[in-house]
């Protein structure tokens, strides 16, 4: 970090700067100096909630939805959020010019194809937040993106009109069928992939539509980049709670930690039947007792 | 009258007239530069956090429980927050001794931090193991042993509850350590005599004591109706625990006090630092409050400084065991005036009557 000049996360002092509703979730802009400049896309940050001297310990992860690098508040960030237990309610109470600690950018973003190739971005809920950025990066490299968004309703959808400015094609499903298809995203999924002939599928969301998606781009002959959501306590590698099976290079399965190996992962190599479980041919398995 | 009474210093913040305060201390024939360390299981192998701060300049980086072997942990949740701290069942997750000296041990030598390197076995003999593996590694700067652990032996009883189990522990990774690295027992609070079991492990040479591991918890998830943690219970740690840990350190000093402490649970600032030093310990880790504050332990040294030059203390030696000195007979209100017993210094040097009035 700063301290010695290395590229890497920043600890900062953020100013709320502004917080909105955007259907279910809040969308809160910050200024966090330094760390729009270095924030790829899937990258997250991670919140302190409930002040200096807060009962809730542990940082609140949350994508970044979009940075802007310059302006009249210098370097700002977008995150968006559900209000979903504690430290999000605490985080939707903010007012301007609350401060809030932050740090990042964490984890590993999102690989960009090198060539101009087809691609597909499947969100479920607020999931849909890193995809703008992602989608940018991409049309930069002249690939074609279409969109798959998905949620429970139509107020857990995000970014609808963002998503239509930025895919060739814009594909919705609401479970309640309250706006486009009835149904969930991996029913449309398989006609969006034929219909595109899609090189790389993105996809944020819950851990059962990643599963999901993971293996239909991969049986598609795609690959595949999912954001996983583990719990995490630190956020930067140090308490090992945020940990999942993913296969390594060598074939070998490793507990790996997903705020500093992901949140990103190679849809292939996550072992999504294994999650929340040690598979039995995991480095280091079977497990003994001990904390 | 106010010139005469001692204010615990300039109002917070105003720090411009404070004294310097030696931070040096020791832990047996270990000296280090600054009181605070890393917590193992809390700072990995240092080198997440030394993007976050110099850890050249902390006391020690103390490196998550190293066993033998590759070891995947539980499976997941492995923790749930709870009121001020958390409930952790990593499961000791790690990638082996081996990969360990191959990769994380040289990195923090070669980056000029002090390694406290703990470690855990599910036996006696993996412990000796350890200890004999560590042996020729030069560069150690202490080994911490995490006896928190079951003994597969014994039918899971933790070692560190049992003064025998934990003694023939310690007795063989003394005997099988070169002579000049400390070595430290961590100790469990989870017992009703803890002073027994730091007699004990002392007399099987430990040269000094950690303390505490985690407090065994439990979390029921109300929306599930199941325990929160696949591992059912695990470790308390956090704020939560800092009354337990501070009441553990200040036992063991009162009946041991010429044995040094690393003391340790729920150190969030400078103060609660500063109270561990009171009740007997020469220095301290920093643990899950990284979690919240990648910069803690750096901020924690600091803020320790400010405190103890506050309360006129000139070195961290000083402070050790403090709040285990004799009631003063004629202790003017607000002021701490009596004699330190152990080392006839007297806490408040005259400077500092004079900044405490203009404060
Ligand atoms: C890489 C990553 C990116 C994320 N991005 C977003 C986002 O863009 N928008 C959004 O709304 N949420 C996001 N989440 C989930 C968000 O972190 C949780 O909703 C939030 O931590 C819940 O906090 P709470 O205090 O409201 O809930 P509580 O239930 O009170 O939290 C208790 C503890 O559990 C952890 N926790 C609870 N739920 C989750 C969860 N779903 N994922 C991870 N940890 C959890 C919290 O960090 C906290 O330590 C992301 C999570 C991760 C890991
Ligand atoms: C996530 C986590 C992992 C831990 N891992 C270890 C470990 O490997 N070895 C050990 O001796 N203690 C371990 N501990 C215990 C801490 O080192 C420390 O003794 C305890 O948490 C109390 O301090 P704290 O409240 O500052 O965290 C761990 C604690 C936490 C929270
Ligand atoms: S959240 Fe702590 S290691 Fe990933």
């Amino acid at each position: 970090m700063a301290w010695q000049g290395k590229p890497g996360p920043l600890q900062v002092t953020g100013e709320v700067l502004g917080l909105r509703r955007a259907g279910d979730y809040h969308v809160l802009t910050l200024t966090a100096p330094g760390i729009p400049e270095l924030t790829k896309p899937g990258h997250f940050v991670a919140l302190a909630v409930g002040g200096q001297s807060s009962s809730m310990l542990l940082r609140r992860a949350f994508s970044v939805h979009s940075v802007q690098s310059r302006g009249v508040y210098g370097g700002t960030l977008d995150i968006v959020f559900a209000a979903s237990g504690k430290g999000t309610e605490w985080l939707a109470k903010l007012h301007r010019s609350d401060t809030v600690d932050i740090v990042g950018p964490l984890g590993r973003p999102f690989a960009l194809p090198k060539t101009p190739v087809p691609c597909v971005l499947v969100a479920g809920g607020y999931g849909s937040a890193p995809m703008f950025m992602l989608a940018d990066a991409l049309r930069a490299r002249g690939c074609r993106v279409d969109v798959v968004l998905g949620a429970a309703t139509e107020s857990k959808l995000f970014g609808v009109l963002d998503a239509k400015r930025i895919a060739s094609t814009l594909t919705i499903t609401t479970d309640d069928g309250s706006l486009g298809e009835r149904g969930r995203v991996t029913d449309v999924l398989p006609g969006v992939l034929t219909r595109t002939d899609a090189d790389v599928v993105y996809a944020c969301g819950p851990m059962g539509m990643l599963s999901a998606v993971a293996k239909m781009a991969t049986a598609f002959g795609a690959y595949s980049q999912c954001a996983v959501e583990e719990s995490m306590a630190c956020g930067i590698g140090i308490c090992m709670t945020c940990v999942l099976p993913v296969i390594g290079d060598d074939g070998v399965t490793r507990m790996v930690r997903s705020c500093t190996d992901g949140p990103i992962f190679r849809g292939d190599r996550v072992r999504w039947d294994d999650v929340d479980t040690i598979p039995s041919d995991a480095l280091g398995a079977p497990v003994t007792k001990g904390h | 009258m106010t010139r005469a009474v001692i204010t615990h210093g300039p109002r917070p913040g105003v720090t411009t007239h404070l004294p310097e305060v030696d931070m040096r201390t020791s832990i047996a024939n270990l000296d280090l530069p600054s009181p605070v360390l890393t917590a193992s299981g809390c700072s990995a192998s240092g080198r997440e956090l030394d993007q976050f701060f110099d850890i050249t300049q902390i006391g020690a980086i103390v490196t998550k429980s190293i066993m033998m072997n590759a070891r995947s942990g539980r499976p997941t949740p492995r923790m749930a927050e709870t009121p001020s701290g958390m409930l952790n069942s990593i499961g000791l997750q790690g990638p082996g001794i081996d990969s360990f000296l191959d990769n994380d041990l040289p990195w923090l030598v070669a980056r000029g931090a002090r390694a406290v390197v703990s470690i855990a076995g599910g036996s006696v003999d993996e412990y000796t193991r350890l200890a004999s593996r560590l042996r020729h590694v030069s560069d150690i700067a202490a080994i911490e042993v995490n006896i928190s652990c079951p003994n597969v032996e014994s039918r899971g009883q933790v070692f560190a509850c049992d003064p025998l189990a934990a003694a023939e522990v310690i007795t063989s990774v003394r005997r099988n350590t070169a002579p000049g690295i400390p070595v430290l027992a961590k100790l469990s609070p989870d017992v009703t005599d803890i002073v027994a079991v730091a007699r004990a492990v002392v007399s099987a040479g430990a040269d000094g004591l950690s303390m505490i591991n985690t407090l065994l918890g439990m979390v029921i998830d109300t929306d599930t109706m199941r325990p929160a943690l696949a591992g059912v219970t695990g470790g308390l740690s956090g704020p939560a625990i800092r009354p337990v840990a501070v009441r553990c350190v200040y036992q063991v000093h009162a009946a041991l006090p010429h044995v040094p402490i690393l003391g340790m649970g729920g150190i969030r600032t400078g103060l609660d630092a500063l109270e561990f030093l009171l009740a007997g310990a020469s220095a301290v880790s920093v643990g899950t409050v990284t979690f919240n504050d990648p910069s803690a332990p750096a901020r924690v040294a600091r803020e320790l400084a400010v405190a103890l030059a506050e309360r006129g203390f000139d070195s961290v030696g000083a402070a050790v065991g403090y709040a285990h000195r004799l009631p003063e007979p004629h202790s003017m209100p607000g002021g701490a005036v009596a004699v330190h017993p152990e080392t006839a210094v007297p806490p408040v040097a005259d400077s500092e009557i004079a900044s405490g009035v203009e404060g």
